[in-house]
């Protein structure tokens, strides 16, 4: 079995399991946020009035958050008061607060082997650190809130080898954009995405977050990658008693097991990758559009505003002055990144060299608030999707890049390959 | 179960970007999101659509975000069913759990041309094109499916599996 079957086979109680069949499993964890939260507690109302393992539950409000308007702080206070009433204590107000799928791992509530659903197409970011998770609607939330289960169709997977060497200013960011530029935006719908190979197993798990984050973008129900030290190592640092308790944990594919298909990339050639608008996988190496020139620069979100991007957009920064006429926007994905990029001097770093530093929050990643784009403007965002409108007005664009070549496109006003810097 | 109604044709990766921005979500009432339906790709959209009408779309049908508001927009500005070449999952998921009938078929969606009048008929599987005489049979659910979208969603469904409420 592959790893996603064999989560689902021990998490449904079935010994076997084959891509196709239907099971219902039970969920280790299951969350939502301010959007999509409201919705899932109103259909839960209608059919019960207590939650089912509230443990279990975590409710973030990132999207609109500090909330942008009346409306939106409506939503907030639902999340609040449903959570004091069904005592689930994983709410996060702001301050404690950050992006859902920075946040759940650092708190160390993401485990391999687990069943983690999200009411959020993101959801499917947790798989880098070997859980099964996906995103699912505020219905099947409702559900979950009410049984403590989902349904799933058992996903055929799909294995990507990485290997070769990894070019300086080549990431994970940069592997799942060239991906997902094969794959197109429906390669691997219904499918499970399996990251495996000698790329992989050297990569930071920062830079798997990035890939697992983008595997909905081709479609995916879900990516994972073989939970290995990279991971241990992480764990340690977030949740010590699990690794305590389980030092013997293992995760890996049957031999012999039979994938949908199998890519192989070699990574040595690739250079730093950039998505043109209107779609994830409209991909091109970023030389090839360095004559687009750029309104605003967005580095942030669940995507890449981890520490690790912070570090290397200041590192690219640093001493220098964003492009006249640009807005750049940083947003630290949580209060810890926050903390730390302030520790280590990254934002002020950031703020000398003419940026914006915002509390953490999704806002412009979706063009909700703290950097809507007006028409005809022109955005480098560090985030996941360019859809039409994505950002802002119908009529403006959005290309999609690494915090690196985000960073060194601030500094010029065009996009640019950081080695240009 | 049939359904009749005007078809509205839209292209491929029909994103729920598209059918509901972001900006309109503080609401999550369908009759309130359904005044922004497709809105980006078709500012007139909900003032043209008609209860009862159908989506023929293409590939990848509600790819993007996992917001039910999608499917909720829909419902509100009165549209009864999507035939789409293929959906995608999360929307997929979320028309069947709220008990909107998708229909993937991409003869159908080829053939059928904006402005028909069709009829989907769910319990023999068929659509009709009264415009143009063109028939197309429904490939069929998968049994726990079907299950789910005949009793009305996946909440109603599980009421009726539990004999009783859910919890």
């Amino acid at each position: 079995m592959t790893l996603t079957e064999k989560i689902l086979a021990k998490k449904s109680g079935r010994a076997v399991l084959s891509p196709g069949e239907f099971v219902l499993v039970d969920v280790d964890l299951g969350f939502a946020n301010d959007l999509t939260g409201p919705p899932a507690i109103k259909e839960f109302e209608k059919y019960g009035n207590k939650v089912f393992a509230p443990e279990k539950v975590a409710l973030i409000p990132d999207h609109f958050t500090p909330c942008k308007d009346i409306d939106s702080a409506g939503l907030v206070k639902m999340l609040r008061e449903f959570s004091r009433k069904q005592k689930i204590n994983r709410f996060y107000e702001i301050g404690q607060m950050g992006v859902e799928h920075a946040l759940l791992p650092e708190e160390g509530l993401i485990l391999p082997g687990t069943i983690v659903v999200g009411a959020d197409s993101h959801t499917c970011t947790h798989g880098a650190l070997g859980a099964f998770a996906t995103g699912v609607g505020s219905t099947d939330l409702a559900f979950f809130l009410l049984t403590g289960k989902a349904w799933f169709r058992v996903p055929e997977t799909i294995v990507v080898e990485f290997s070769g060497k990894l070019p300086e200013w080549v990431g994970g960011k940069d592997l799942i954009l060239y991906l997902i530029s094969k794959t197109g935006v429906d390669g691997a719908r219904y499918k499970a995405f399996e990251f495996t190979g000698p790329i992989i197993s050297r990569l930071p798990v920062d830079d798997r977050f990035s890939m697992c984050n983008m595997a909905i973008e081709a479609g995916a129900k879900n990516g994972i990658i073989a939970p290995d030290q990279i991971t241990m190592d992480y764990l340690r640092q977030v949740n010590p008693g699990w690794v305590d308790t389980h030092p013997d944990f293992t995760l890996n594919p049957d031999s012999g097991t039979v994938y949908s298909e199998k890519i192989k990339i070699d990574v040595s050639e690739l250079e730093p990758f950039v998505a043109a608008p209107d779609l994830p996988s409209n991909g091109f190496p970023v030389s090839r559009l360095s004559d687009v020139k750029l309104d605003q620069v967005l580095i942030g979100s669940c995507t890449n505003g981890r520490i690790s991007d912070l570090k290397i957009a200041a590192e690219i920064l640093k001493g220098k002055k964003v492009a006249k006429n640009l807005r750049l926007i940083v947003i630290p994905a949580t209060q810890k990144i926050w903390q730390e990029a302030l520790k280590e001097g990254y934002l002020n770093t950031f703020v000398e060299s003419g940026a914006a530093v915002s509390t953490p929050t999704c806002g412009p990643c979706l063009g909700g608030h703290m950097g809507v784009l007006a028409e005809g403007e022109v955005a480098l965002s560090t985030t996941n999707r360019n859809f039409v409108g994505r950002m802002g007005h119908p009529r403006s664009k959005v290309y999609l890049s690494s915090a690196s070549v985000a960073a060194a496109s601030a500094l010029t006003g065009r996009i640019t390959h950081p080695a240009e810097v | 179960m049939k359904l009749q109604g005007k078809t509205w044709k839209f292209g491929d990766n029909i994103n729920t970007d598209l059918i509901i921005p972001a900006r309109y979500m503080t609401a999550y009432e369908a009759a309130e999101l359904g005044k922004h339906c497709m809105e980006d790709a078709d500012p007139e959209f909900s003032k043209k659509v008609q209860p009862g009408d159908i989506i023929v779309a293409g590939e990848n049908f509600g790819c993007g975000s996992s917001r039910e508001h999608a499917v909720l927009a829909l419902k509100g500005a009165g549209i009864s069913a999507i035939i789409a070449k293929s959906f995608a999952r999360i929307f997929f998921r979320n028309a069947i759990n709220t008990g909107l009938p998708i229909i993937e078929s991409p003869e159908a969606a080829i053939a059928i041309k904006e402005g028909a009048e069709i009829v989907i008929d769910l319990t023999t599987g068929r659509i009709e094109n009264l415009t143009e005489n063109q028939h197309f049979a429904i490939k069929e659910f998968p049994e726990f499916l079907t299950k789910i979208v005949e009793n009305g969603g996946l909440l109603k469904w599980a009421t009726r599996e539990k004999k009783g409420p859910i919890r």
